[in-house]
């Protein structure tokens, strides 16, 4: 699904990723680690297509529109409610029945009483498990995750275990953690990064 | 067809988004008034019409510059644009539906700043209105690709006015062409053919302007 050679990236003169190697099998589950700074986010946004490597061989095996990106920021606009937020994503992926598919998610991560609220207005949390609706509304094949666990409270996280448990079948995960344990169970490989 | 239904899912987006916040319209609605009302009081009694017309094509592109400096404030301020960039639309969808969404809002403040201009100086001719509205195609088409491109620098408010006047200049040149001249025909032609031909190449420009 992935093949990296040699993947380097530079920011001006900053080196944030230097010669990575990676091989992600259909299927597999890969947690990226390492300090902040390491390149976590970059590698992530490299596999997402969104920034150009400076130098090496990125091959990621699937249409942009399969891909699933959480990423630092929610991605979401504040002004919306969090259901024009997932309609507005919802037909700009051209997800036939994108209403029901949003009201199940919402449903799902404990936002459905909010559906009607303001982005806005979430804490960091809601707009966390707002951000993974975004994220998963499409039925990706690929899920490039930054941080996910980032912001959730104590049910959210064991929420999105079980929800990424679930997920884990026919699905390949690119994961950037600062606590891989929480996903030890579920990892088919890691990649430290310095 | 579903490019076009993305181009209407996106503006429709841009438009929630400025009736819920009310950034930008307001701001360019009380800038043009309030350019109009100095211009009154700074131009001599006996100065003619030229003047006037030409003062009116200077608030209007101030006032368009006003809109496209906060085109895209959502998407830089979240992030957003790489959520839009990975969806599965043609990119250039992004970029129509944030030109059309500056054309609503520029046509809005328009709405106010032609009477304001009628009361304050003089009459305001079918000529001036239809080079108005050619000039607010090519000030949305241009403009918004440069706001996208400014959206990515730290010095944005600098950077877009100063890319975006000297691509402005054929735009005032047509307007008040159009405005003044007797038989103006030529000078909206001269917009029509400028609006043609910028809207082909920001329209095939902007994937790249939003991507590496």
């Amino acid at each position: 699904m992935i093949r990296a050679r040699s993947l380097s990236k530079r920011f001006g003169d900053k080196r944030v990723l230097e010669r990575v190697d990676l091989d992600l099998d259909r299927g597999g589950f890969l947690v990226v680690t390492g300090p902040n700074g390491s390149g976590k986010t970059t590698l992530l946004r490299l596999c997402a297509g969104l920034v150009a490597p400076t130098s090496g061989d990125l091959r990621v095996e699937t249409d942009r529109g399969r891909i699933g990106f959480l990423a630092h920021d929610p991605l979401l606009y504040r002004e919306l409610t969090a259901l024009e937020n997932l309609d507005l994503y919802g037909r700009l992926y051209r997800i036939p029945e994108h209403r029901e598919r949003s009201g199940m998610l919402l449903e799902r991560f404990g936002l459905w009483r909010n559906r009607n609220e303001r982005a806005g207005s979430f804490s960091r949390g809601m707009m966390q498990r707002l951000a993974l609706c975004r994220a998963l509304l499409h039925d990706p094949e690929l899920l490039l995750l930054d941080e996910p666990f980032n912001a959730l409270d104590a049910d959210g996280v064991q929420l999105l275990q079980r929800e990424l448990e679930e997920l884990r079948p026919g699905r390949t995960f690119v994961v950037a953690t600062h606590d891989p344990a929480r996903l030890e169970p579920l990892a088919s490989g890691s990649l430290a990064l310095a | 067809m579903s490019y076009f239904t993305d181009v209407a899912t996106l503006a429709r987006k841009d438009l929630l988004l400025e009736l819920r916040a009310r950034d930008t319209v307001p701001a360019m609605l009380l800038f043009v008034v309030a350019a109009l009302v100095v211009f009154h009081f700074a131009l001599p009694e006996a100065s003619a019409s030229l003047a006037a017309y030409g003062l009116l094509w200077v608030a209007l592109i101030f006032t368009a510059i006003l809109g496209l400096v906060r085109a895209f404030a959502a998407e830089r301020d979240q992030g957003l644009l790489d959520a839009l960039v990975l969806a599965p639309c043609d990119r250039s969808a992004i970029w129509l539906a944030k030109a059309l969404a500056m054309l609503a809002f520029l046509v809005l403040a328009e709405l106010v700043a032609l009477p304001a201009f009628a009361i304050f100086f003089s009459g305001i001719d079918g000529m001036t209105i239809a080079g108005v509205a050619l000039a607010d195609l090519g000030i949305c088409v241009v403009g918004t690709l440069l706001a996208a491109m400014a959206a990515a620098s730290r010095a944005r408010e600098l950077l877009l006015p100063l890319l975006f006047l000297p691509l402005a200049v054929p735009i005032v040149v047509g307007g008040v062409g159009a405005s003044v001249v007797e038989n103006g025909g030529r000078y909206l032609g001269l917009l029509a053919v400028y609006d043609a031909i910028f809207a082909i190449i920001c329209w095939a420009s902007f994937e790249y302007v939003v991507t590496e």
